[in-house]
């Protein structure tokens, strides 16, 4: 039913640092899935909106500021107010020290990526990800 | 005895018989097993190398290498408030650094004020939170600012911050002309690889061409622009790109201060440069050596500079970035310091050594102590100083130089064909044979081809675990009050005449710096100040890069 799984990959705050989150766009569409990058700065309730607009199945953060705490609670409240917290898997990646690790975890989200997995790790789980079916 | 040329024939039959695997450097370049001269007695023309202190540099801007003067060892710090910047500041002075590096937080260096709800987690987080003047004072509170260079990585709002660094100046009464310091202020590599830019390119290239305009006739030793090719390098390209962009950037800085009906030589001297030293060891070596060369033939050649300090390439570099690892973070420790032994065999001016907890967080006291004493190590303990381009002469080295310029400068007539650096960023052409090459060289990571120890060879499956960094939560509570009690206690008629004579002026073609310089003065906010300029000029589009 679902086809192809949709990313929507985000550079929330003014974090300019995107290696990461185009390495990871090139490798997971080169892996056959449907791929959403935003730029940066968005505002995490634009992010919120494309995800709704563009019914993604996924929303990675990649965030390298250290802000991904309070970023990462205002996606799940904006997710929450749009009435797709539960259909959205949201996952993180960045410079993420380890203490925060089950902190995001306890946030709702799925899954962390800290600098230094491999992508090979990140493309096969987001290749576990079943497509949403409302689609 | 046999001859050289038996000799010769000698190892090249032995290695047939056995020919070791293919190997190349980082950016590709294929590497032999030896070099040699090819004959006896056919060395290279020594006058392609030539001498330090003499055009075209190869061999370093100083005649007499680092006897004359050692490197300045130069620590990026700052973060949380004013106060606690300037404490970290005077810690470092006291510990033998000898420059200053200012980090800013993202706020600042995006235009937003601390009070501003957009930007709440960010305010004091990756640097120091900059409002107003008011902060200026309190960083800078009882350091010697005619003796020491002050640096700060600050790009879209960095005229901003040039005003307010004046305005300080002035205020501790020390004269333009003995301020020694530098401002990032390289809009072109943010839209490529740092995303902190703000207007779109016109404005944002009339601001810079303002800046060097202004430090050229007032504070001709504080450098007005720091090309820096260090952060295309950490987006993943490679040595060769980084360099090839550099210097395509620069020539596009110094093309519109031409345009602007400025002397090239008083334009050159505002211009320094700045990398990422990572670690392939002599590439690095060769990398500096090549950008050296080159520049001194694009300042002399192509835009016809005459005095011969217009023909030196300065450059700053860091040792750390993207090479360091958050497994087994100790290893960071190792890379760092081969990194700056590259970059001094280089002919670095100045160098910030990461501190080895970087790829989580910022740096503790004690690991930033470590880092300045990794330079300390080098500079005073291992003799390395003491000759000047010791590797000056090696068949390796100098057969390198000369491929790496060659390929750079083959880069640079590419970028020329497609317009300039300018053409070429708009366009997110050079965004995207970044983000290829890094997913290129991500590839051959996750392959094992390209191997990092403690990641992806001799890794361990448990890590120890580290003492970090923790941000004061209330560092923009503190912040937020700070900036209200200023706000209450500034003259507000002086405050709005200055910033509409600020908009007055960015509507028409003056240089700004003295119009930002008065806002400064008045204690004007970043946020103000750059809400006038965004009105004025607008914001950038990103082009689509992936």
């Amino acid at each position: 039913m679902g086809g192809r799984l949709r990313v929507l990959i985000a550079k929330p705050g003014l974090d300019g640092h995107d290696r990461g989150a185009k390495v990871v766009a090139l490798a997971l569409r080169d892996a056959g899935m449907e791929v959403i990058y935003t730029g940066l700065h968005q505002q995490v309730d634009r992010v919120a909106a494309v995800a709704l607009a563009e019914s993604v199945d996924v929303v990675a953060l990649s965030i390298l500021s250290g802000a991904h705490l309070s970023l990462t609670r205002k996606l799940m409240a904006s997710l929450e107010a749009r009435g797709i917290r539960d259909d959205v898997k949201v996952v993180v990646g960045g410079a993420i020290p380890p203490p925060d690790v089950p902190r995001l975890l306890e946030l709702g989200v799925a899954r962390v990526f800290p600098t230094g997995v491999p992508l090979e790790e990140i493309v096969k789980w987001f290749g576990g990800i079943e497509r949403r079916s409302a689609a | 005895m046999s001859s050289w040329e038996e000799q010769r024939r000698a190892w090249q039959a032995e290695i047939e018989k056995r020919p070791p695997a293919p190997a190349s450097t980082s950016s590709g370049i294929p590497v032999d097993p030896l070099y040699a001269p090819p004959a006896a007695g056919e060395a290279r023309d020594p006058s392609s190398i030539g001498f330090p202190g003499q055009y075209p540099y190869t061999r370093g801007i100083h005649a007499s290498g680092y006897r004359g003067k050692l490197w300045t060892l130069r620590q990026y710090a700052g973060f949380g408030t004013a106060e606690d910047t300037n404490a970290r500041y005077r810690f470092l002075l006291e510990q033998g650094q000898t420059g200053l590096s200012v980090a800013l937080d993202l706020p600042t260096q995006m235009g937003f004020d601390s009070d501003d709800p957009e930007v709440e987690e960010e305010v004091g987080r990756v640097g120091v939170a900059i409002d107003t003047l008011d902060d200026m004072e309190v960083i800078f509170a009882g350091l010697p600012l005619d003796r020491i260079s002050t640096s700060f990585t600050i790009n879209g709002t960095a005229a901003i911050l040039l005003a307010m660094y004046l305005a300080v100046c002035e205020k501790q009464r020390v004269p333009a002309a003995k301020i020694n310091g530098t401002i990032q202020n390289d809009i072109l590599k943010e839209y490529v690889a740092r995303g902190t830019w703000i207007y779109p390119a016109a404005p944002s290239m009339r601001l810079i061409v303002d800046t060097i305009e202004h430090c050229a006739a007032h504070a001709p030793s504080f450098n007005a622009i720091s090309v820096a090719g260090a952060h295309f390098r950490d987006a993943g390209c490679t040595a060769v790109q980084e360099m090839g962009y550099t210097l395509a950037d620069a020539v596009a800085y110094v093309q519109a201060c031409v345009e602007r009906g400025m002397n090239v030589d008083a334009i050159a001297r505002q211009v320094s440069f700045f990398f990422y030293t990572h670690m392939d060891f002599f590439e690095e070596v060769a990398k500096y050596r090549a950008g050296r060369r080159l520049w001194a033939r694009i300042m002399r050649e192509r835009f016809g500079a005459k005095d011969p300090r217009s023909w030196m390439f300065r450059f700053g570099c860091v040792c750390g970035g993207s090479t360091l690892t958050a497994q087994q973070p100790m290893n960071n420790v190792v890379r760092v310091s081969y990194e700056l032994l590259s970059a001094v065999l280089g002919g670095v001016q100045s160098v910030f050594t990461a501190a080895y907890d970087e790829a989580f967080a910022l740096p503790t006291e004690a690991t930033a102590e470590l880092s300045l004493r990794t330079q300390q190590v080098l500079a005073y303990e291992s003799g390395v100083p003491a000759v000047a381009d010791p590797l000056g002469g090696s068949w390796y080295v100098e057969a390198l130089t000369d491929r790496m310029e060659a390929e750079i400068a083959a880069l640079i007539e590419r970028i020329d064909g497609m317009g300039g650096m300018v053409r070429a960023v708009e366009q997110g052409a050079i965004q995207r044979e970044i983000a290829q090459e890094a997913f290129r060289q991500q590839k051959r990571i996750d392959s094992g081809e390209k191997v990092i120890v403690g990641v992806n060879r001799f890794a361990k499956p448990e890590e120890p675990q580290l003492t970090l960094y923790e941000p004061d939560p209330r560092i923009r509570e503190r912040q937020v009050a700070r900036l209200a009690e200023v706000k209450r206690r500034r003259d507000g008629a002086a405050v709005r005449r200055a910033l509409d004579e600020l908009k007055a002026a960015a509507r028409g073609t003056e240089n700004l710096v003295p119009r930002l310089l008065a806002c400064a003065k008045a204690y004007c906010t970043v946020g103000e100040m750059n809400g006038v300029l965004v009105d004025v000029f607008g914001r950038f589009q990103e082009p689509a890069s992936v």
